[in-house]
């Protein structure tokens, strides 16, 4: 057992805090895409604190895969109110799908503007009648000499009014079985027959949109891996999306704030977190979270040290992690009380609505990204090694 | 970086386990749970050759001198077989406490013992933690009067470590006069327990412990040692709970391929898990971290607690009539848990400590 990271990385630590420091004070401002955004993009994967390993030829910083680097990286940006790297699905999912999947001419055209955040991407994978059976999806592309003609209909597409790319799931061969009948294309969002309409969510904001797509025309080269592979090209990338969802370090950030609330808000005068069984709900919230602590410490670990496996460990993130943040911001609703339910601009409202606002949003990531259902059967199936249901004839 | 056992602890695990195997199957552990107190003895033999008694034990006292790391391996290895053997009492509190706070002569005179695996030292907290039925001790001109609960590892045995209310530790001689000792049943028949009536026994204050740390390391120990007791008692528990869902056919199917059935093993594999994690991660604090490790010990208790009471639930759940019986045994693993949860303190109570740990109360 040896949690420290070595004497060899307090020169990189020394030089990441440098650079934060000389740059904290930097506010970004525009919309994505905009030229200050995509200048502090480059400057952060020119300093090697953002696309670190991926290749220079790509565009990324071409650095080694060093896990604790990416780490000290990590944990002083985290400290610090500097401009934290762009996100976004293109750059979790179709970077490092295309990195292992691509073609030569896919990586040149489409990595280094993701990267610097030129290119913003969304995911067309759900359907109306296609969520957790995802596999069994219908909308269909059909080559049309040199290009794809899509038709058909996407769900729950997060930013896709700000993106000009799509990475899309689509059956391309109606007589294969359903795995083996898919196709993973790019689309760009300024083809024509796209229709986009956003889904109003419970919290209020508008985070995804359906697509309506009528006879899109894109080049027959736009698909990733061979026709009929688009399952395998997926899954690809489906693993890159959960661990992401449920960061203990950042539960960890809404656990002291919670804290201070309890201590800030009373009842008939007396603080919150004086009161035993509000204080027991958090204590039993903070004794999961550091479970859930050292759980990613394994997982961190693991990636070091190559023959350790953490499997198991890496299965649960989603829905342990989704779970405890939904049960913590509910606990803040509740030392609120009818405050609690105070939103959007009310008077008397606390810290903008965030509580409320995430105690909803987190209920949606239990079911996004596979509902905690369907992770009870990845855990059941691919850590346990139990069977998968049988399929019932007819249906 | 790296998180999680050395080889030298994971073979030290798989000794034991083995040795559970082979000298402590479950017709052993129910002889014993019906008073076959020989067999309780070989298996305890057993657990002195393999050089537990004295695995916290300084080197100069002739033990092994491993750190809590190593105690937790052992503890967890201990549960998954409901070993009925002493350990978190006699063999990591009772010796750490006297290497704190002894004297010379004290640690002189019980540390090679208890390395040697020729004295057992039961070890009552429970005053200290939270005093049932008003009891507690008194200590006047070198004699102990008053009552102890739930004294581990306390029968049979040749001395007892027992706390006061304010924390101060006496080490008494079992052989003295003026002691009762009442036998306690609890549903966990693979361990022991007594309670102690005490009439001016003779007894010597371990000096140290008048600095209220020695007393709150000891029972971070102890709280550490008995979550990872019910981590591996749980694990069996869940590891059962599958194969026999692949054995058992309802319907015409393998019960395990019922969803009803998979989620509910899913549940006890992700409430688990990362709890294999977080007793190393405790461990590892108590051994290195001192500013974190009686946050961490407590809140593992805790945590640990609640979830060995819901996996113990679940897993005899998935038997269904047969996780009921005695004659699958699966009881012994559910007890011991419910044994863990309660001693040194309850998870509420734990928690309680934890908030005053952080300050809230400020």
């Amino acid at each position: 057992m040896d949690l420290e990271y070595g004497p060899q990385y307090d020169d990189f630590r020394a030089e990441v805090i440098n650079f934060i420091k000389e740059n904290e004070n930097i506010k970004l401002s525009g919309p994505p895409r905009s030229e200050s955004r995509v200048e502090w993009q480059q400057k952060l994967i020119d300093n090697g604190y953002f696309a670190r390993s991926i290749p220079k030829e790509y565009g990324g910083y071409g650095g080694d895969m060093d896990i604790i680097k990416l780490r000290i990286i990590a944990e002083e940006f985290a400290k610090s109110p500097i401009p934290k790297p762009a996100g976004g699905q293109g750059i979790q999912m179709l970077v490092p799908t295309l990195l292992s999947l691509g073609t030569e001419e896919q990586k040149q055209e489409y990595i280094r503007p993701t990267l610097r955040g030129e290119i913003l991407w969304c995911q067309g994978y759900s359907e109306p009648n296609s969520g957790s059976d995802l596999a069994s999806l219908q909308t269909k592309a059909e080559l049309d000499g040199d290009e794809w003609v899509i038709n058909g209909q996407k769900i729950w597409t997060s930013t896709a009014h700000l993106s000009q790319m799509c990475f899309i799931l689509v059956r391309t061969e109606p007589d294969a079985p359903k795995h083996q009948g898919i196709s993973y294309l790019l689309m760009p969002m300024d083809a024509e027959g796209i229709d986009r309409r956003p889904i109003k969510q419970m919290t209020g904001d508008s985070d995804f949109n359906e697509l309506f797509l009528t006879d899109v025309r894109i080049p027959a080269g736009n698909i990733v891996g061979a026709r009929g592979e688009g399952w395998k090209v997926a899954n690809a990338t489906l693993g890159h999306e959960r661990g992401s969802l449920a960061d203990p370090n950042v539960t960890q950030n809404r656990l002291n704030s919670l804290i201070d609330l309890m201590k800030n808000e009373t009842i008939d005068g007396q603080r919150v977190i004086d009161k035993p069984i509000f204080r027991d709900r958090l204590l039993s919230i903070q004794g999961r979270l550091m479970a859930q602590h050292s759980n990613a410490l394994r997982i961190l670990s693991s990636q070091i040290n190559k023959e350790q496996d953490a499997t198991l460990a890496k299965f649960i993130v989603k829905l342990q992690g989704t779970e405890l943040r939904h049960e913590l911001e509910g606990l803040a609703i509740d030392a609120m009380g009818e405050l609690g339910t105070l939103y959007e601009d009310s008077p008397h409202l606390r810290d903008n609505g965030v509580w409320q606002m995430t105690y909803m949003y987190y209920l949606g990531l239990i079911i996004g990204g596979g509902t905690n259902q369907i992770q009870k059967n990845i855990i059941s199936e691919r850590a346990l090694g139990m069977p998968k249901e049988p399929k019932i004839q007819g249906a | 970086m790296y998180f999680g056992l050395s080889e030298e602890q994971k073979s030290l695990e798989e000794n034991i386990n083995r040795f559970l195997a082979d000298n402590a199957p479950l017709d052993t552990i129910k002889a014993v749970a019906e008073g076959d107190t020989d067999k309780a003895r070989e298996v305890h033999r057993g657990i002195i050759d393999l050089g537990l008694s004295g695995l916290v034990v300084p080197e100069e006292y002739g033990g092994l001198e491993l750190n809590m790391l190593f105690a937790t391996v052992v503890s967890a290895a201990l549960g998954s077989g409901t070993a009925p053997v002493p350990y978190v009492g006699s063999y990591v509190m009772a010796p750490l406490a006297i290497n704190l706070a002894g004297e010379e002569n004290q640690k002189n005179q019980w540390l090679p013992k208890i390395a040697g695996g020729e004295c057992v030292i039961g070890v009552g907290l429970s005053e200290y933690v939270g005093a049932r039925e008003d009891a507690g001790i008194e200590f006047v001109n070198g004699k102990l009067s008053g009552r102890c609960l739930f004294i581990v590892d306390g029968k049979d045995a040749d001395a007892y470590l027992l706390a006061n209310k304010s924390g101060e530790l006496y080490i008494v001689d079992s052989s003295n006069s003026g002691i009762e000792v009442i036998e306690l049943t609890t549903v966990d028949k693979t361990r022991t327990s007594i309670e102690l009536i005490l009439k001016d026994v003779d007894a010597e204050l371990l000096p140290g412990s008048t600095d209220k740390s020695v007393i709150e390391k000891v029972l971070d120990a102890g709280r550490l040692m008995l979550a990872a007791d019910t981590v591996g008692a749980a694990q069996v528990m869940l590891n059962k709970s599958v194969a026999y869902s692949l054995e058992r056919k309802q319907f015409g199917r393998l019960i395990g391929s019922f969803q009803a059935v998979k989620h509910m093993c899913a549940e006890m594999a992700a409430d688990l898990e990362p709890c294999h994690s977080m007793i190393w991660h405790a461990a590892h604090c108590l051994d290195n971290v001192p500013e974190e490790s009686r946050l961490m010990a407590c809140q593992t208790k805790a945590h640990i607690s609640e979830v060995g009471k819901q996996v113990s639930k679940t897993a005899t759940e998935v038997h269904g009539g047969m996780g009921f019986t005695d004659e699958l045994g699966l009881h012994y693993w559910f007890k011991r848990i419910g044994l863990n949860r309660q001693l040194l303190g309850s998870p509420e109570l734990i928690r309680e400590e934890a908030g005053r740990i952080q300050g809230f109360d400020q």
